[in-house]
Formats: C-alpha cells, structure tokens, sequence
C-alpha cells in the first residue's frame, strides 16, 4: 500500500468512527418500537442533515472499504497488486453509485 | 516446527488484526446489500416497507444482530489501530482488544435483546 492510500484509509476511519456510533444509535432509536418504512422516511425525507451525514459516511465507506478490499486481494489471493486495484476501483464506484442511490432514495422530498 | 511457526496466532494482538480483517470482510459483502435495501424506497414507501416486514424473521434479526456486532468490533479494532499508530505505545494493548470484542458483543446482546 502506497502512502496516499495508507493515508486515505487512516483519515476515513477517523472520520467515519464517530458516524458509526451516530449509526449505531440510530439503529438502537428506530427499532426502539419496530422498524416501519413511514417512521424511517418522515424522519429521513427533507433532512438535508441525515443527507449530509450518510451522503459524507457513504464517500468516506467508499474509499475505505475499497482500499481494505485492495490490500486484503493484493496479501491473501493470487491477484496482482495491479489487478486488486482496479478491483478496488470497480468495488468504490459501485459502493459509492448504490451509496449515494440509497441516500436519495431515503432523503429526497 | 509447524506449531513454532504458528505459535503467534494465539496471541490475541493476532486474532484482533485477523477480526478486525474478516469483519471488514464481511462489511464490504453487506454494505451493496444494504444499500440496494435503502435503495427500494426510491420506488415508494411500499416496496420498503414489505422488505421490513420480510426483515421481522428471527432468522434475520439474528443476522442483523451479528452485523451489529460486525460493524462495533471493525470500529473498535479500528479506533484502536488508529491510537497505537499515532499515540504513544501503551502496554495494555492486549486489554483494550479484548475490551473491544466485548463491548461489540454487548452492544449486539442488547440490540438482539430489543427486538427479537
């Protein structure tokens, strides 16, 4: 791992920690009484603050996740360092398209 | 000779860092699923909603209990790593991994306590 994605995926996990515990949290809240899709969505739905905080949490689990992906190809399976990778790419794009979807999807009026 | 070579892997600095991989393992085979999950209420509150109740099985609850405990432990494994790399080295490594699991574990027994 290069020092530009050591540096990334240190700084992300920083930065996602407390927005896991915000999740963690929120997870404990909503099932509380049992999880419908009208409690989640009047909470969600014109939040422009539950948009920033996952909008932030899905780019910063995207770079993450993909990175931790690449090293684990790159020291565990046959797969070149190039090959995991572009692996990795691929993988953060599509946590990062599906991500932000799921955001809108749950946040959008 | 084997057994000298493997002795490490029960040290407990060795099963967090192996924890901590495999959790984060586990996270990026959910995450897709949890996000095309959300995603269905882009085609209205319905299509959620029948998910959810889907979702009410003990079997899932369960599943959703062990994410839980997934998502604490990689947190904590990682906030960890973070203070050894960039604090002074502490001596309690080994308790603070442990603490770590425990916590996640306990966090999960509640939530698992709350709804099934």
């Amino acid at each position: 791992m290069n020092v530009r994605l050591y540096v990334l995926q240190r700084a992300t996990a920083a930065l996602m920690a407390p927005l896991v515990l915000v999740h963690v949290a929120v997870i404990f809240y909503a099932t509380r009484q049992g999880l419908t899709a009208a409690d989640i969505l009047s909470r969600t739905r014109g939040s422009v603050l539950w948009a920033s905080v996952y909008g932030l949490f899905v780019v910063a689990v995207a770079i993450h996740g993909s990175i931790g992906v690449r090293n684990i190809l790159a020291e565990w399976s046959p797969m070149s360092e190039r090959h995991a990778g572009i692996f990795a790419i691929i993988l953060g794009c599509c946590l990062l398209a599906l991500g932000l979807r799921a955001v809108a999807a749950v946040t959008l009026p | 000779m084997t057994f000298g070579r493997l002795a490490h892997r029960s040290n407990v600095l060795w099963i967090a860092a192996l924890v901590h991989r495999l959790s984060g393992i586990a996270l990026a085979i959910f995450l897709p699923l949890h996000f095309l999950t959300l995603g269905l209420a882009i085609d209205g509150e319905a299509r959620l909603e029948r998910f959810l109740r889907w979702s009410d099985a003990p079997l899932v609850k369960l599943a959703e209990g062990g994410l839980v405990f997934l998502l604490l432990v990689h947190m904590l494994g990682g906030v960890r790593l973070l203070v050894l790399e960039n604090l002074d080295w502490r001596d309690e490594q080994k308790e603070l991994a442990t603490i770590a699991a425990a916590l996640s574990a306990v966090a999960a027994f509640i939530f698992l306590a709350r709804v099934l």
